[in-house]
């Protein structure tokens, strides 16, 4: 799950990071206002979406006079914005952020932070190269990039920050103000399981003071349990509807671009299940994983998923039987299949327990279902099906 | 002979009398495998599946002898019963749990890393030396007692690889399901290692998928180490960047991840390899061939 800037800004506010001062705005006119509260001779409109690249969008603009503040707001509210992270129907813009004015900046700094999988640790990056994207700074001179790795059962020690701090070349009051900033970024990632953390850029103000005037914040689907604060301010609209769907019914969800639906139990046989749908020369339209059950419901929400997606031409449907009987299962497919109406093709490979009574309950049930043996059979079966 | 387990490991199941714990008791059972008990704390003194339930897993371990657990509780409570596990004497913990955060498995990874103790998963399927041992969801009727090796990220493509070796006879002497979170337990390097030293694994599947950088590093250590054949697999070819695919640990970020990277690393080192799921063990077949191994 992913924060707003606003929602991320107001988390870490809360931990002592220096933030760019902002007010949220939902309207035009709550824009305006803003404005005069935050009474700089400049301000900046921020849109909020869940997505990067927002600058180069347009959804980020100075604006300054009040009625500025009010006409860009309104040309944002309501729209989509589309980034070179978005899709191409791009993000729904609810609100915008209106920030202070940071003019001068001395200097842009970066400081981010991961869990990083092979260490096995929390690590930060810090870099001198702030404001521009750090993927090309790690890729173009990853010398400019510190890592600093930390242990998980001592947490990050003032001297990690210090370290930091020197090597951005901080100095002074700086130092301090910087090792209370990154230590609080680390509770905060600790206390919040944060998986990304980013600051981009940290401003070097005129007076030499640090300010975070990006942040980007994305939590742990899994700690989401344990973090109410955080669950409470979720922003469904900025998730795919189809995937939102799915996860209300614990299915797994990703839309694909291609036309074969595909309907499969198990996440790395889901994926195998739309590579070898490629491989076979198809495309496939989705990666849904039904998990263990394949009962009736779930395959019947599973389907309904499948051809909420006008492409889809085709659906394939692997089932592992695992510990569940494969005609049990059968019977879960042909009941669905009656209730949801499927009048696409539809290839079903079960296999395992009792597969072969699986298959005759299916070819015997005169609905439009062809069972398949082996994954190779099945790949074939729905591509030439859809081709036809 | 096998890795890890064999028809002497004695396993305890914490979260025992849980609806999971008590169905996949029930079939380890069946499977022949030596469950000596369980634990759920508050209920110990009674008996369940015929068997003793214990209220601590030090208790459990000193009564039964037990050399193994595996884990059904929910993911808020895995942490705890891992480290409990840890601590109790047992040398394996199998974590079948799903949904554990992951800032909890490096804690956990941390602590492991000061004892001899192994962990498999989260989020797997276990690990399964076929007509010996059982612990974990897997349909133990798919295997067959034989030479192949099976690692992989994925529950049912291990099943798919075990059902392809199986129809081809080569059977399996021990699979592991590492499990598809961001911070596993044990790694490929860990299992490849276990089956390079195992004299009755005669050759092994790796399976992986998109996400992190195990595939490349258990590459590595397959062309410094791996002397026995080696047949890999990545799924995920077709996942678009930056979206979760099912498993945690599923996802490309900032680009890096891909599949194709990862064949790229098996090519680098010389595994054999086959894009198509359902010819790992075709690919395995032909490679044993080439050997003279068959």
């Amino acid at each position: 799950m992913n924060l707003h800037e606003y929602q991320a800004k107001d988390l870490l506010a809360k931990y002592g990071l220096p933030v760019q001062q902002g007010v949220l705005a939902k309207t035009p006119e709550e824009a305006a206002a803003a404005f005069d509260q935050l009474g700089g001779k400049f301000a900046v409109i921020k849109a909020q979406v869940h997505a990067g690249g927002r600058g180069k969008a347009g959804g980020v603009k100075v604006v300054k006079s009040r009625e500025e503040a009010a006409d860009i707001t309104r040309g944002l509210i309501g729209k989509n914005l589309v980034t070179y992270q978005t899709d191409a129907l791009g993000q729904p813009v609810n609100s915008v952020l209106v920030c202070e004015d940071m003019y001068p900046v001395q200097r842009e700094l970066y400081l981010g932070a991961v869990v990083d999988r092979s260490s096995r640790r929390v690590t930060f990056m810090a870099s001198t190269e702030g404001g521009v994207e750090i993927e090309e700074v790690a890729h173009n001179t990853p010398e400019k990039i510190l890592k600093v790795s930390v242990d998980p059962l001592v947490g990050l020690q003032p001297f990690q920050a210090r370290d930091t701090a020197f090597a951005l070349g901080l100095a002074g009051d700086q130092i301090g103000q910087f090792v209370k900033l990154m230590t609080g970024a680390y509770k905060a990632f600790v206390e919040n399981d944060f998986a990304l953390f980013e600051i981009n850029p940290l401003a070097i103000r005129g007076d030499g003071s640090l300010a975070c005037v990006d942040a980007k914040v994305g939590i742990d689907s899994n700690a989401l349990y344990r973090l109410p604060h955080l669950s409470a301010i979720r922003d469904k609209s900025q998730e795919n509807e189809r995937e939102l769907k799915a996860s209300e019914h614990e299915l797994n969800y990703v839309a694909l671009e291609g036309n074969i639906g595909c309907m499969v139990n198990g996440a790395g046989l889901a994926m195998a299940t739309m590579d070898i749908i490629k491989l076979k020369g198809g495309q496939p339209a989705n990666f849904l994983d039904v998990g263990g059950g394949a009962t009736k419901e779930r395959v019947i929400e599973a389907f309904k998923l499948i051809l909420a997606d006008p492409s889809v031409q085709g659906v394939l449907i692997n089932i592992f039987g695992g510990i569940v009987r494969c005609d049990m299962i059968a019977e879960a497919i042909i009941a669905a299949v009656k209730e949801v109406h499927v009048t696409v093709p539809v290839v079903v490979r079960l296999e395992g327990n009792n597969a072969e009574l699986g298959a005759k309950i299916l070819s015997e049930s005169g609905l439009k279902l062809l069972p398949a043996q082996g994954l190779n059979d099945a790949a074939e079966k729905i591509v030439a099906a859809v081709a036809a | 002979m096998s890795v890890l387990v064999n028809k002497d490991t004695k396993v305890l199941v914490q979260g025992f009398t849980g609806k999971n714990g008590t169905f996949h008791a029930e079939q380890a059972l069946k499977a022949g495998t030596q469950v000596v008990g369980g634990v759920t704390p508050g209920k110990g003194g009674s008996i369940h599946l015929g068997l003793p339930v214990f209220n601590t897993m030090k208790d459990a371990v000193r009564e039964t002898g037990a050399d193994a657990s595996v884990i059904y509780v929910p993911a808020p409570f895995a942490k705890d019963s891992i480290l409990e596990a840890v601590d109790s004497g047992v040398k394996l913990v199998v974590c079948i749990t799903e949904g554990v955060p992951t800032l909890d498995m490096l804690q956990v990874k941390r602590y492991i890393e000061s004892t001899d103790v192994r962990l498999i998963g989260p989020n797997c399927p276990g690990i399964i030396t076929p007509g010996e041992c059982k612990i974990g969801i897997m349909p133990w009727h798919i295997h067959l007692p034989g030479k192949v090796g099976i690692v992989s990220r994925s529950g049912t493509l291990t099943y798919e690889a075990v059902a392809q070796t199986t129809a081809l006879g080569l059977g399996q002497s021990t699979c592991i399901g590492i499990g598809g979170d961001p911070i596993p337990g044990m790694s490929h390097i860990d299992a490849l290692k276990l089956f390079q030293d195992d004299p009755d694994t005669e050759s092994i599947i790796m399976i992986g998928e998109i996400g992190g950088s195990a595939e490349e590093e258990a590459a590595e250590f397959v062309k410094s180490y791996v002397t026995k054949p080696v047949v890999g697999y990545i799924a995920g070819v077709t996942a678009p960047k930056g979206k979760r695919m099912g498993h945690a640990g599923a996802i490309i970020s900032g680009g890096k991840g891909t599949a194709e990277e990862k064949f790229q690393a098996f090519e680098k080192a010389g595994i054999a390899y086959t894009r198509n799921p359902a010819e790992l063990g075709k690919t395995l077949m032909e490679l044993l061939k080439s050997k003279g191994l068959r």
